[in-house]
């Protein structure tokens, strides 16, 4: 592997070995698996530093791709790394109607809250409030709750982390690489640069301990009020469930020119 | 006027800023992100009246331009390369709905591979949605064809892209005049759309099948048909009031020429570099920058191309036709209509960025006086420095 792309103290660099880490550990020969990415900072991650084939699409698109990848060749890993303006921003069609369709796709959407190979644009995923270079005066739409937004739309896995709870991510990115259906993790991550100018933080561990302060885990908030979980970072797994998985479906489909209902899709059906 | 060092993004923004758009919806890309970053600050500023929406996409950004403009709104966006390919869809709609929007354009390569540097293949890609297309040389030229852009788009009821060399124009910082606010402001106008929501109900955009698709079809080509004269207006009255020389193209030591060079863009200052340095080894050659090349002025370049030996033309994009690039496609097919017949030879230069030097445009010229001499073209299409 070279070294990586990025700047000074970017999250991309963690991303980057915690995946590697989960390759290795899950034993997948890099020969079975297919990166597929966008355009910006986070396309850099899974490119072109490790021996497995990567697929560089158009701003927005790596899910659509992935999605023609994985028909062709369903027995192989298909594993969409990519930013949020890529993936929630300009693509979030694609990912509400992927996870709908539950295709067995891995999806690892790295959240630096900023258009930031741009330099510091507000993007779907820009708390409220903030500052950047396109909202001198502060952004004044609400950010994207990723996570819930997959699990609404019917992802068979959905996991939220930080960049500062590494193992807890390394567990997750395993199972979701395993996990049959579409599997989804919003990995919140630090930008120091383009971000950081904004909001006043230079360094990598400045965003590492607000992630470590503000992080919450999944079943804690359950309870908690929409106000008391303001300004906080909701970790952990939010689902985890078998779903009819599409190109299964699919083949299936082909072959007994029928729609059988199956135990998961009878449960269900809503009339 | 003021004399101002700025970069070709600062100066389109500052034309933005002097023109005072009702509605700005862009997304960013490089390299034309600032256009629109500059300009979201002298929103926040209070500089401008305009109400600026930093849209999820290029496709959502023209979209609400063009609902904008449906509204009657004066409006502007900025976008490149990958920007405009998303667009391609809504550049029709905005179009065929005459919505004169104007798209402050950077030119930037189409993927793929992917490149963020400057070639014309994202607006040559789109000439044939409907746009007046505009090309600049420099800073200066970028920030006084927006001024025009918004006039020719509002007097013709089309959109306009003003297109500005990625990277070499847009981030190069040059010396540029800039009009006082009032000056600009009175030589574009106030803009009244004849038909407008709001207003009495109307439709716009219904279905439209074989009863009169292809009349409606017909008016918009007929409004392109009629554009040129316009343009040369809006420039005219432009040039009178702020002592500039713009016109549909601008030729240079054209007079006593036996070759000249056509081509648009900032590489028009290299090669005029070079043609000085043919000219002092005793070599007539000329050029001739094309600004507008939508619509295509074919009569007026027949006219003024017809009685040359030899025409080398300079494009930064291919058709992929197997034809050349999209200039020499073009002046091809102008050119026969004209009885004489002066040979045509078309080089590619500059995809994703190359650089082009006065030594290689010289070695084209050195390469066109030996084709006019031998009264012999061996390879028509050639390419500037590429290895191959």
């Amino acid at each position: 592997m070279a070294s990586g792309p990025f700047c000074a103290g970017c999250g991309g660099g963690t991303v980057l070995n915690v995946f590697t880490h989960a390759i290795d550990e899950l034993g997948i020969d890099p020969k079975d698996i297919v990166s597929v990415t966008g355009i910006g900072c986070s396309a850099w991650i899974p490119s072109p530093y490790y021996k497995a084939d990567t697929l560089h699409t158009t701003h927005g698109r790596p899910i659509a791709f992935a999605t023609g990848v994985k028909i062709m060749k369903p027995n192989m890993k298909v594993i969409v790394i990519a930013g949020d303006g890529d993936i929630a921003g300009i693509g979030g069609n694609h990912l509400i109607h992927a996870a709908r369709r539950n295709i067995d796709l891995t999806v690892f959407l790295i959240n630096n809250s900023i258009y930031a190979m741009t330099g510091g644009q507000v993007a779907p995923t820009t708390p409220y409030g903030v500052r950047a270079t396109t909202t001198p005066y502060g952004n004044l739409e609400p950010d994207f709750d990723v996570a819930r937004l997959v699990v609404s739309a019917g992802a068979s896995y959905v996991a939220r982390w930080t960049t500062y709870q590494v193992f807890n991510l390394l567990k997750s990115m395993k199972e979701a690489i395993t996990k049959k259906g579409f599997s989804f993790i919003e990995i919140v991550s630090q930008c120091p640069v383009s971000y950081g100018k904004m909001i006043g933080k230079h360094r990598a561990s400045d965003f590492l301990k607000t992630y470590k302060e503000s992080s919450i885990p999944f079943s804690r908030a359950e309870k908690m009020s929409e106000k008391e979980l303001k300004g906080k970072i909701v970790i952990g797994k939010f689902v985890d469930r078998d779903r009819p998985e599409f190109t299964e479906s699919l083949r299936r489909l082909n072959k007994e020119r029928i729609i059988k209902p199956t135990a998961e899709a009878t449960e269900d059906t809503r009339g | 006027m003021k004399i101002r060092a700025l970069t070709g993004n600062e100066a389109m923004a500052e034309a933005m800023r002097q023109i005072n758009p009702d509605v700005v919806a862009a997304y960013p890309i490089t390299p034309a992100t600032e256009v629109v970053q500059i300009f979201a600050s002298f929103v926040a500023n209070g500089l401008v009246d305009t109400e600026f929406i930093p849209v999820e996409s290029e496709h959502s950004a023209l979209s609400a331009c063009i609902g904008a403009a449906a509204a009657g709104a004066r409006v502007i966006t900025s976008t490149s390369s990958q920007g405009l390919a998303l667009m391609h869809e809504v550049l029709f709609i905005a179009a065929g709905l005459r919505a004169p929007i104007v798209i402050c354009e950077v030119n930037r390569s189409i993927s793929s591979p992917i490149n963020i540097h400057c070639d014309h293949s994202d607006t040559m890609g789109s000439r044939e949605a409907g746009w007046v297309q505009i090309y600049a040389e420099d800073a200066q030229e970028a920030y006084d064809l927006t001024i025009q852009a918004i006039k020719i788009a509002e007097e013709i009821f089309l959109p306009v892209m003003v297109s500005t060399d990625g990277f070499i124009i847009s981030h190069c910082m040059q010396r540029v005049e800039v009009m006082e606010d009032k000056e600009v402001q009175e030589i574009i106008g106030v803009h009244r759309s004849p038909y407008s929501l709001f207003d009495k109900p109307i439709t716009i955009g219904p279905l439209d099948l074989q009863d009169y698709f292809f009349e409606h079809k017909r008016q918009q080509i007929e409004v392109m048909n009629q554009s040129l004269p316009v343009i040369e207006k809006v420039m005219s009255e432009f040039n009178a009031r702020f002592n500039r020389t713009y016109s549909i193209f601008k030729t240079y030591k054209i007079e006593d020429a036996e070759q000249v060079v056509v081509l648009c863009g900032s590489t028009c200052g290299t090669a005029r570099v070079a043609i000085d340095k043919m000219r002092e080894k005793g070599i007539k050659v000329g050029l001739v920058k094309l600004h507008i090349i939508r619509p295509f002025p074919h009569k007026e370049l027949i006219e003024l191309l017809k009685s040359f030996k030899l025409i080398t033309v300079l494009d930064r994009s291919d058709t992929m036709s197997t034809m050349g690039g999209p200039i020499y496609v073009e002046l091809r097919s102008a050119m026969y209509g004209c009885s004489q017949h002066p040979t045509i030879v078309d080089y590619i230069y500059g995809l994703g960025g190359r650089d082009i030097d006065v030594e290689q445009i010289m070695e084209v010229l050195l390469n066109g006086e030996e084709i006019i001499k031998q009264k012999k073209v061996a390879t028509p299409i050639g390419y500037i420095g590429l290895r191959e």
